[in-house]
């Protein structure tokens, strides 16, 4: 690949995805696009990358975009914002929205679907305290091929086995052949949906908890400023967002402010700033 | 006074399982001990009780379900993690096995992150300077 096409499919990604490839992730471009060159009969990346310069193959694009983006995930991933989730997120939640017994909770880069279903398990478990409410879990994801995937609740051996309790496991999969499945009223919960997060976030409504864990990081930080104020507008008043470990809204908005007592838990500032003048008038 | 090594027992007949364990658990902060049957682990416990064993299903001289059956009667026994690892992939083997006081179960083939991840969810301190990505 030459420095030219490099330069090409970096302009290119960043205008379709948002990603931003690095000069460090220039080895990722062989390995992820030669599945591509195979499936559209492509001799060379070059050959792939001319046709992208042409641009009139619309199947061709989006799988080099979905390609490109990365989909690594595993159940309960991290583990701490779970917990977070489960003890400190999910009681506010049910305490603020008592009168109108209805949650929203986003997963804006939902991959294979294990952090949405992660959720769905939490909440399955929270049940008794959920009874008579309408939950609903928007799960997006740029690549409609993980979508599909995430869809179907099918997983392999190893999959399962990353971070998710074995007794869980038995709870809420069934083994069909070498994988697993997640139980069909999981599934239920969860609403699939292919989303670019460059788009606008109107069309998705108001969210009392949004996840978008490890995908600001592939993004440059103008890119970044613009979609936390998207999900600013996004969250409910008194939401919650929850970031990856290397993630932040400093520095990138005004509109977002770290909780102040939970690590990679975001609020809007303005219910941060209320609730720093409460505490210091005791 | 040094303080105890926190210490791992690998039950397994297979010398390259046992030898792929030890590399990881060794790495993320344990001392490991072996033994290549049920038999021989029960007397390694019966000198010291370890806190944590990785244990096979399928071995000679007392398999590994009979191996924690055994284990679990004493008040000792009850007190380490014991996460199967075996090639006994079916709902009825893994609900058994929790049944028989196991706290975790590993599919073999497992991996690096496989066999962590199940360490932690035990509750089991991972070392924290072990960078396994």
């Amino acid at each position: 690949m030459t420095e030219l096409d490099f330069e090409f499919l970096r302009a290119y990604l960043k205008q379709r995805s948002g990603l931003a490839l690095t000069t460090e992730k220039r080895y990722l471009v062989e390995s992820r696009l030669a599945p591509v060159c195979r499936r559209f009969s492509f001799a060379t990346l070059r050959d792939l990358i001319g046709s992208l310069r042409i641009g009139h193959d619309g199947a061709i694009e989006r799988a080099v975009v979905e390609a490109m983006t990365t989909n690594e995930t595993f159940f309960f991933r991290d583990r701490i914002p779970f917990d977070l989730f489960r003890d400190v997120v999910l009681p506010e939640a049910i305490a603020r929205n008592a009168a109108r017994r209805r949650l929203r909770i986003w997963c804006a880069a939902a991959s294979t679907g294990q952090e949405p279903y992660s959720l769905a398990m939490l909440l399955q478990e929270a049940a008794p305290r959920l009874a008579g409410w309408q939950v609903d879990i928007v799960a997006t994801d740029i690549s409609s091929e993980v979508i599909e995937r995430a869809r179907l609740g099918l997983y392999s051996q190893f999959e399962v086995q990353r971070g998710l309790p074995v007794q869980w496991l038995l709870k809420y999969f069934t083994q069909i052949g070498e994988q697993w499945q997640i139980a069909a009223s999981l599934r239920a919960m969860v609403e699939f949906r292919q989303f670019n997060l460059l788009h606008g976030f109107e069309g998705l409504g108001t969210f009392d908890i949004i996840f978008c864990r490890n995908v600001l990081i592939y993004f440059d930080a103008p890119t970044k400023s613009e979609i936390l104020t998207r999900f600013a507008n996004s969250l409910s008043p008194g939401g919650g967002l929850l970031l990856g470990a290397a993630e932040t809204v400093i520095g990138l908005t005004d509109r977002l402010a770290p909780d102040g007592k939970h690590r990679g838990l975001y609020g809007h500032a303005e219910t941060a700033r209320t609730a720093a003048l409460r505490a210091a008038a005791g | 006074m040094s303080q105890r090594e926190t210490t791992c027992l690998v039950v397994d007949d297979s010398a390259v399982i046992r030898k792929v364990a030890r590399r990881i658990i060794e790495d993320i902060g344990y001392a490991v001990i072996e033994a290549e049957d049920g038999d021989t682990a029960l007397g390694l416990c019966a000198e010291s009780m370890p806190d944590l064993i990785l244990l096979d299903w399928n071995m000679p001289n007392r398999d590994g379900y009979a191996f924690l059956q055994e284990l679990r009667q004493s008040e000792a026994g009850r007190r380490p993690k014991v996460v199967f690892c075996t090639t006994e992939n079916d709902v009825g083997a893994i609900a058994r096995a929790l049944r028989g006081g196991a706290d975790e179960y590993i599919m073999k083939p497992f991996d690096r992150d496989i066999l962590t991840a199940k360490l932690e969810q035990v509750g089991l301190s991972i070392r924290a300077s072990t960078d396994i990505s």
